[in-house]
């Protein structure tokens, strides 16, 4: 199945029913106005937004700021010099083992294509919220690489 | 026969699933803020002498009995001199006024009298005198139940606010019932989510240095997931506060309670 601009509920019973079933076959192209497109294939997004790996000292940065994504507000991480990490999500502290690339980029992009009722918010969306203040997403194409980037150095713990 | 039996204990098992998730929320007490806070917090609040809420309290009582207004009429000449006469209706807003044909919190109650018997103008949301009044008055009713009006009209408030708290807002994309019924206990870097009930309001909050009203504290929370707040005293966030009452009926007032 492709399509070129799924209606966003559709999308997102379709890549629920596609990653909980683990099946690889579904395949779509998600295009929002201002954001570049991206194509889900089974459990990830292979291709990055950028078209272009990122820096994982950037990502670091990211992860940390408050400004940021600010992922230690629910995540703890091995960020030493942050004093209080949050626990609402897992640690990732070892998430370069248990999940590939693509993987991480689709839970940093939407989570709730994994997830429908995830808690984590989906940094490089716009469409399909309610009372938000500004018309950009959380993250840009380029820090979203930037995490992946460095979430995937995130081995052995 | 064995298969007959079977079923049937997952018939029942499935009954009991399903009726225990439905009375879920009602049947577990609700928890006050108060125990998710350090114990730092936790005694200045209960110290009537040092908690900083107080001295809203003692402005409050002052303005209780100060005559205002065209009518030259204070709070006390229609109440009472004392409060705690009172303190009962204190606990059950907000609730519905027929005579409106809406639903009224205890702010909006305030200022009603102030137009309409005292023939004063209304105070601000969020201003000193309103939020002393206030709190002085949710004082008077401290240790009481919080109650809730949710019969009559007040029935469609009420689940409008549940519609409310349950609603996904912002570039976040989350319901007040992520933070405050699937992750109470855990934390957001320091803060502890407590389950959000409403009992200590208004609130001093040390990181602001002031006291803060139930809807100063909703714009807060709807902020810091990147929602568009709304005004005080919009509409929803009295059916919010309405439901909140509802879901923490039980629950003793401890205005005013002291938070981070
Ligand atoms: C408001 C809470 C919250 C924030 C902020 C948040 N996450 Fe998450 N995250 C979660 C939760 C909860 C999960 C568990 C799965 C789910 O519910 O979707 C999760 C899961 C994940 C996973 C999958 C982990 C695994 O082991 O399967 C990754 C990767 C991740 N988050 C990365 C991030 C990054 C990177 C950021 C910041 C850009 C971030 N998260 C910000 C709550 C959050
Ligand atoms: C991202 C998480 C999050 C969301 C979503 C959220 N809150 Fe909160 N809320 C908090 C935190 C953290 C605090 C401060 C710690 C505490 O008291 O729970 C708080 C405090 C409160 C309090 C004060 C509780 C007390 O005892 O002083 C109330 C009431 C409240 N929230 C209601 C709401 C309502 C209603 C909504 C939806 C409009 C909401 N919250 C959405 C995180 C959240």
């Amino acid at each position: 199945m492709s399509r070129r601009r799924p209606p966003w509920g559709a999308a997102l019973a379709a890549g629920v029913a596609a990653l909980s079933v683990g099946a690889l076959a579904e395949t779509f192209d998600v295009r929002e106005p201002s954001l570049a497109p991206y194509r889900i294939e089974g459990t990830g997004i292979a291709r990055p937004l950028t078209g272009r790996a990122g820096d994982p000292a950037r990502g670091r940065a990211i992860a940390r700021a408050r400004t940021g994504g600010h992922c230690i507000l629910c995540h703890a991480m091995p960020i030493p010099e942050e004093p209080a990490h949050g626990d609402t999500g897992p640690d990732l502290a070892g998430v370069g083992d248990r999940l590939s690339g693509a993987e991480i980029r689709l839970r940093i992009v939407n989570p709730k294509y994994v997830l429908a009722e995830s808690m984590m918010p989906a940094y490089y969306r716009i469409e399909g919220l309610h009372r938000v203040a500004a018309g950009r997403p959380l993250l840009g194409a380029e820090d979203v690489e930037d995490l992946v980037a460095y979430l995937a150095t995130l081995k052995g713990r | 026969m064995i298969l007959f039996r079977l079923s049937h204990g997952l018939v029942a098992a499935l009954v009991l699933l399903t009726t225990g998730v439905a009375q879920g929320d009602d049947r577990r007490p609700p928890r006050s803020g108060l125990e998710f806070v350090a114990p730092g917090l936790r005694q200045l609040q209960e110290d009537e002498f040092a908690n900083p809420g107080m001295l809203w309290v003692m402005r409050g009582n002052q303005l209780w009995r100060e005559p205002a207004g065209a009518a030259n009429k204070s709070c006390a000449d229609c109440h009472g001199k004392e409060a705690p006469e009172n303190a009962g209706a204190a606990a059950g807003y907000p609730r519905f006024d027929a005579a409106r044909g809406r639903p009224v919190n205890l702010e909006s109650r305030i200022n009603l009298c102030r137009t309409e018997e005292m023939r004063a103008p209304p105070l601000a949301y969020e201003s000193e005198p309103l939020l002393a009044l206030t709190a002085y008055f949710r004082h008077a009713a401290r240790s009481q139940s919080m109650v809730a009006d949710d019969s009559g009209a007040m029935t469609a408030v009420v689940a409008r606010g549940r519609q409310v708290f349950e609603q996904r807002r912002g570039a976040f994309d989350l319901a007040c019932r992520h933070c405050h019924e699937l992750n109470v206990g855990k934390s957001l870097r320091e803060e502890r989510i407590s389950e959000g009930q409403s009992n200590g309001f208004p609130t001093y909050r040390v990181s602001w240095q002031t006291l803060v009203s139930l809807h100063r504290r909703f714009q807060a929370c709807d902020t810091a997931v990147s929602a568009e707040p709304l005004a005080l005293g919009h509409d929803d966030y009295v059916a919010l506060e309405a439901y909140l009452a509802r879901r923490g009926t039980g629950l003793a007032i401890e205005t005013p309670a002291v938070r981070r």
